[in-house]
């Protein structure tokens, strides 16, 4: 309710100059704010309906049980799904090991001066680099000057440098949550400071890096600039069979059968992106899960 | 009846040792280095990403001048003989048009999709949108790619423009848009959330509508993450990849012979991550000038996007208010 100018008899006009119109235009913004928003779903809706109109009818077990080949009706993305799983498991077990490391280093170690500081604007500035020029780090670095070809590898490496500050970032602000009570009982009782890492900080903030590593990997799986680079565009017919053999992953599948001309390609295109998109979807949720799950066990 | 209460420790027994084993300092020692040495990992890959690209790079200096690839107005390194010309402003054109339109879409949409749900939203509305905004976010950008080509292309744009291309710059930008729009959303909406109560509160009582007490004192209030959000943005939308690899097209900007403008949205428009993108899906030779050329690029974008998140650091740390 507004104070109406004329009921109250005061001189309204210093504080309340024409307050229906501003009012109003209050309205009229509100409105442009909720379309702007809401705007999102309707983006999502056509997305979605772009994909799964020409792709759900091609969605078949040859898509996921064959390799690629020049009959549309005929290809499917078994070997990318092999390496997908294979980059996706290896760059987030070296992630965690090392983001987890350098979390508890900076949370747990670190003095708070300079070094710390460039570390930590670092990760920030490595969270911003442009994920094709991973691509060019893992070409020159793990492909030429370490030998290791354009191989299975090479891919985990790079993909694990490139989710690292998400995982560093995501772990210790669970490493942070953790109370220092619980810190201080555990020294009190005259544990060390790594039994206390281990046995208390890092049990309390398992939820927190679990799903940061999670939502990292779930990320690993949708890039494809930085594998294009170092693994390269040529067709793999066959799983990796080892970590120095060559790979192929679902978006790359996809950017191949995007650039094809003809039609069926793009609706074999259509249907691997709802199966890559199904697979994200079943990560996400299980991250969002654990995230609730234990945020109701451990209150401080 | 008188009794003793026997000691807790009898004294001949020896003092209690409670400095732990000689074994678990040292292992506390390993594991401190341990640790130090996965911090570096993040300082080499900086280390690294700089040092591979300055080093590789400057073998393409050594056949190309500076200055000719800075200023050059014809980019063709594909092309045989004197016909091969490494002139890099087409490439950045595309690349700054394409982020120019991601720009116009993600920045007014993000920033009132950010005041909607900091300032207006229901706890009803915001629990609907904000998973939203956050799926919308995890699209793999290939996907987003897709969409430019199959769907903004023909379905929306062509009906609007009759004459574009297949492969076009407009496409891509929006489509870039659409994917940087939840970044700027989130970023901003946690720099309107950290506006204290009290800033509002003052504004209501000299007066304020919701409206003005959002846009003059809340956003202002704000402003210094809100411009953060905004640099990381287009630094995002410079970076892009696989929208502009699928949808804007294999030939640079005014090369095309469809246009001979550099500005021109309708038709192809190869950026420089399109152009690394595409010189890995065809086979260039590895020891050829073409090849050593996108190092030259990969080393503008990397100088032109870490500027960008430098900047959006220095924002963030000059013009940040601090409320108590």
């Amino acid at each position: 309710m507004s104070l109406d100018a004329k009921s109250t008899g005061l001189a309204t006009s210093v504080y309340s100059p024409r307050i229906g119109t501003r009012q109003f235009i209050g309205k009229v913004w509100r409105w442009i704010f909720f379309g702007s928003t809401a705007l999102a779903i309707v983006l999502l809706g056509l997305l979605l309906w772009s994909i799964i109109e020409p792709g759900w009818s091609w969605l078949s077990w040859n898509l996921i049980a064959n390799p690629p080949s020049r009959i549309a009706e005929k290809a499917g993305m078994n070997p990318a799904i092999w390496g997908s799983l294979w980059i996706v498991l290896g760059s987030g077990i070296g992630a965690f090991v090392v983001g987890l490391g350098t979390a508890i280093y900076l949370e747990e170690y670190a003095a708070k001066g300079r070094f710390n500081d460039f570390i930590q604007t670092n990760i920030a500035n490595l969270a911003g680099v442009p994920s094709i020029v991973y691509g060019l780090l893992g070409l020159l670095v793990f492909v030429d000057l370490l030998h290791m070809g354009r191989s299975l590898i090479a891919g985990c490496l790079t993909m694990a440098l490139l989710i690292l500050p998400v995982v560093v970032i995501s772990s210790r602000e669970a490493i942070r949550a953790v109370p220092s009570s619980l810190r201080e009982a555990s020294y009190g009782l005259g544990a060390t400071r790594w039994q206390t890492i281990w046995h208390h900080v890092l049990p309390a903030a398992f939820p927190g890096v679990l799903t940061g590593i999670i939502l990292a990997m779930s990320r690993a799986i949708g890039e494809t600039a930085p594998l294009l680079v170092v693994g390269g565009a040529s067709q793999v017919l066959w799983k990796p069979d080892g970590l120095f053999s060559t790979f192929m992953v679902m978006p790359l599948q996809i950017y191949n059968w995007t650039g094809r001309p003809q039609e069926e390609f793009e609706h074999l295109a259509a249907a691997a992106i709802i199966v890559l998109m199904i697979i994200l979807l079943l990560m996400n949720s299980v991250a969002i899960g654990l995230r609730q799950h234990f945020s109701k066990k451990a209150r401080w | 009846m008188s009794s003793t209460v026997a000691p807790l420790r009898p004294d001949d027994r020896p003092p209690l040792n409670l400095t732990g084993k000689k074994s678990r300092q040292r292992s506390e020692e390993v594991i401190k280095y341990a640790l130090i040495a996965c911090a570096l990992v993040t300082l080499l890959t900086t280390v690294g990403i700089i040092g591979v690209l300055l080093f590789e790079a400057a073998k393409f200096f050594a056949e190309v001048p500076i200055w000719d690839f800075l200023s050059g107005t014809t980019w063709t390194p594909l092309f045989a003989g004197s016909q091969q010309e490494f002139g890099v402003l087409p490439l950045v054109m595309g690349t700054l048009m394409t982020s120019l339109v991601a720009a116009c879409i993600s920045l007014p949409l993000g920033l009132a999709a950010a005041i909607y749900l900091s300032e207006f939203a229901s706890e009803r509305a915001r629990s609907i949108l904000k998973p939203v905004l956050e799926v919308l976010a995890g699209v793999p950008t290939i996907v987003y790619g897709f969409f430019a080509l199959t769907f903004i292309t023909p379905v929306i744009l062509e009906p609007l423009f009759p004459n574009i291309g297949t492969f076009n710059g407009l496409s891509a930008g929006i489509a870039i848009g659409i994917m940087a729009m939840p970044t700027v959303a989130s970023l901003s909406e946690d720099a309107l959330r950290a506006v204290p109560r009290s800033l509002r509160e003052a504004a209501y009582g000299l007066g304020a509508t919701k409206f003005e007490a959002t846009a003059r004192v809340v956003v202002p209030a704000a402003i210094s993450g809100i411009v953060a959000s905004f640099i990381l943005a287009i630094s995002r939308a410079i970076g892009e990849t696989m929208i502009v690899a699928v949808a804007a097209g294999q030939s640079p900007a005014g090369q095309s012979g469809a246009s001979n403008s550099v500005f021109d949205l309708m038709n192809s428009m190869q950026t420089m991550t399109g152009f690394i993108a595409y010189t890995f899906s065809s086979d260039v030779a590895r020891d050829s000038v073409a090849f050593y050329s996108l190092l030259g690029v990969g080393l503008l974008l990397f100088i032109m996007t870490f500027g960008m998140n430098l900047a959006s650091q220095w924002v963030t740390r000059k013009y940040r208010e601090e409320y108590e």
